[in-house]
């Protein structure tokens, strides 16, 4: 809800990181799936991402941030295609 | 409290403003006519007499760019331009206002291309009037390096940027007589920047400048309006503060003078000051009750000094060097037109544009036009082609 100009003195400033309570997802078409099985880890999807959408643990990709992908399957174009470990798949497709 | 008194341009004048500010930081970027006020500052930083970090940027707008970057950080900021520079920043201005950053910039005033021209008129800051920014002219060498310090208590105070503006050459180039106040007193007069602002080097990480759309964004530039309209006060406070320190009278908003019992008043912002009073006085030698307005601080708009000052007044002649191209006259006759428009009584008004791009406005000129009475609309004194306001 919008907040009283009164209280807005200090002018546009807000508390930092606000992005991770900002749902991209929300605006997703298309869902990039990733087959653990052809990743060969070598981290291009998660470079290119735009949306810092690839999650990443130990040095591995283990999956995908659904609740900031906005589907733009720049991960899918960007993965070797000798892996082509990402689909992007109708959202509410399987 | 022992001051100096030296020989120095306008531009010199500001740049040891600067020195005596101690900015953290400075980003400038070069134009005629305000290049010596960045040149002599970079050679105070290359001699180690100030410890400012100068950033000597690729353009204006990366200039202003990196100004709000520091401010943004906190650190008390200044910067200079002119004309087709301040053009260019023209964008970076409504964020350094809208993130009510208190930055300070010196613009020597100068015409706007084309035809390209590097001599003064009101042109450029008056394109940037409404960007939020307050904005004062100053009307002497003394009056440019005072505003310059004052300008920077009132910044950090109304939480605005501010423009402290000089005509180019006229003044930027004039070597006047200075009275500088010592380093010290200079400092005390500052202190340190109040804290009531934000800065990204705290604890917490903040957002400046986030997206606000309709669901907010109105709030944001009503509150943006408030400061504004909170400046006459700040500003009061400031030239009392002023004085406190350095024993000088500033007239905060407007400086009026015989205007009490004046059938004709002229009104004028900047260097042309003088001359305007000068030719004031002279009609009331010739037995005409002139009086004389000078407009200081044209942002926020001094609109009740001026209803005061001008009240009973029969003619008001309003003498400018911008033009709005509108058919309406300058922005300055514009604004005290609108400002007069409530009065009972309003006076009778002629908009006088005049001395575009450094063309000299003559005595004879301003004392034929209030021998032969104000002809009343817009006028554009000077100019080849036009006599209208010579005496037969
Ligand atoms: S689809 Fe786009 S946003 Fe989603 S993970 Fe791939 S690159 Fe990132
Ligand atoms: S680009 Fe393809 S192969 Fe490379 S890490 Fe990402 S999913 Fe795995």
């Amino acid at each position: 809800m919008a907040t009283d100009w009164q209280a807005l003195d200090r002018g546009p400033v807000i508390p930092g990181a606000s992005s991770v309570a900002y749902r991209t997802g929300d605006w997703r078409q298309e869902r990039p799936v990733l087959d653990l099985q052809r990743c060969v880890h070598c981290m291009l999807c998660w470079l290119y991402c735009p949306d810092s959408a690839i999650r990443v643990a130990a040095g591995r990709v283990v999956g995908v941030d659904y609740d900031h992908c906005k589907g733009c399957g720049v991960c899918a174009a960007v993965c070797p295609p000798r892996a082509s470990a990402i689909r992007m798949v109708p959202e509410g497709a399987a | 409290m022992s001051r100096r008194r030296v020989g120095l341009t306008g531009n010199e004048a500001v740049a040891l403003a600067w020195k005596q500010i101690r900015p953290h930081v400075v980003a400038a970027y070069p134009i005629t006519p305000a290049t010596q006020i960045v040149e002599r500052f970079s050679e105070y930083v290359a001699q180690g007499e100030v410890d400012t970090e100068f950033v000597a940027a690729e353009s204006e707008h990366s200039a202003l760019s990196a100004c709000v970057g520091a401010a943004a950080a906190g650190a008390r900021v200044l910067t200079a331009t002119a004309s087709q520079g301040l053009a260019l920043m023209h964008e970076v201005l409504y964020i350094a206002s809208g993130l009510r950053l208190p930055i300070v910039m010196n613009v020597a005033n100068r015409a706007l291309s084309a035809p390209i021209n590097i001599h003064g008129d009101h042109s450029d800051t008056m394109g940037s009037r409404d960007a939020g920014w307050v904005q004062i002219y100053a009307r002497s060498v003394q009056d440019a390096y005072d505003r310059t310090l004052l300008a920077v208590w009132v910044a950090e105070r109304a939480r605005l940027p501010v423009m402290v503006c000089l005509d180019g050459f006229t003044l930027t180039h004039s070597l006047e007589p200075l009275e500088v106040y010592p380093d010290e007193a200079v400092q005390t007069f500052l202190g340190e920047a109040p804290t009531d602002g934000y800065t990204l080097l705290g604890g917490e990480p903040i957002t400046v400048g986030p997206l606000a759309l309709p669901d907010s964004y109105m709030e944001f530039r009503r509150a943006l309006a408030a400061a504004m309209e909170r400046v006459p006060q700040v500003l009061e406070e400031g030239v009392r503060a002023f004085r406190a320190h350095f024993g000088q009278d500033l007239p905060s908003l407007v400086d009026a003078r015989g205007t009490e019992d004046a059938e004709v008043a002229l009104v004028v912002l900047g260097s042309y000051a003088d001359a305007v009073e000068q030719a004031a006085l002279r009609a009331r030698v010739r037995g005409q009750r002139a009086g004389f307005v000078r407009v200081v601080t044209f942002r926020p708009f001094p609109t009740t000094p001026l209803r005061e000052a001008l009240g009973g007044v029969r003619e008001v002649v309003v003498l400018e060097r911008a033009d709005t191209l509108s058919g309406l006259g300058g922005p300055l006759g514009v604004e005290v037109r609108a400002a007069l428009y409530d009065l009972e009584v309003r006076p009778r008004f002629t908009d006088v544009i005049f001395g575009l791009g450094g063309r000299e406005l003559r005595d004879e000129e301003l004392d034929n036009l209030l021998r032969a009475g104000p002809p009343g609309g817009v006028v554009y004194l000077g100019v080849e082609g036009s006599r209208v306001l010579e005496l037969a």
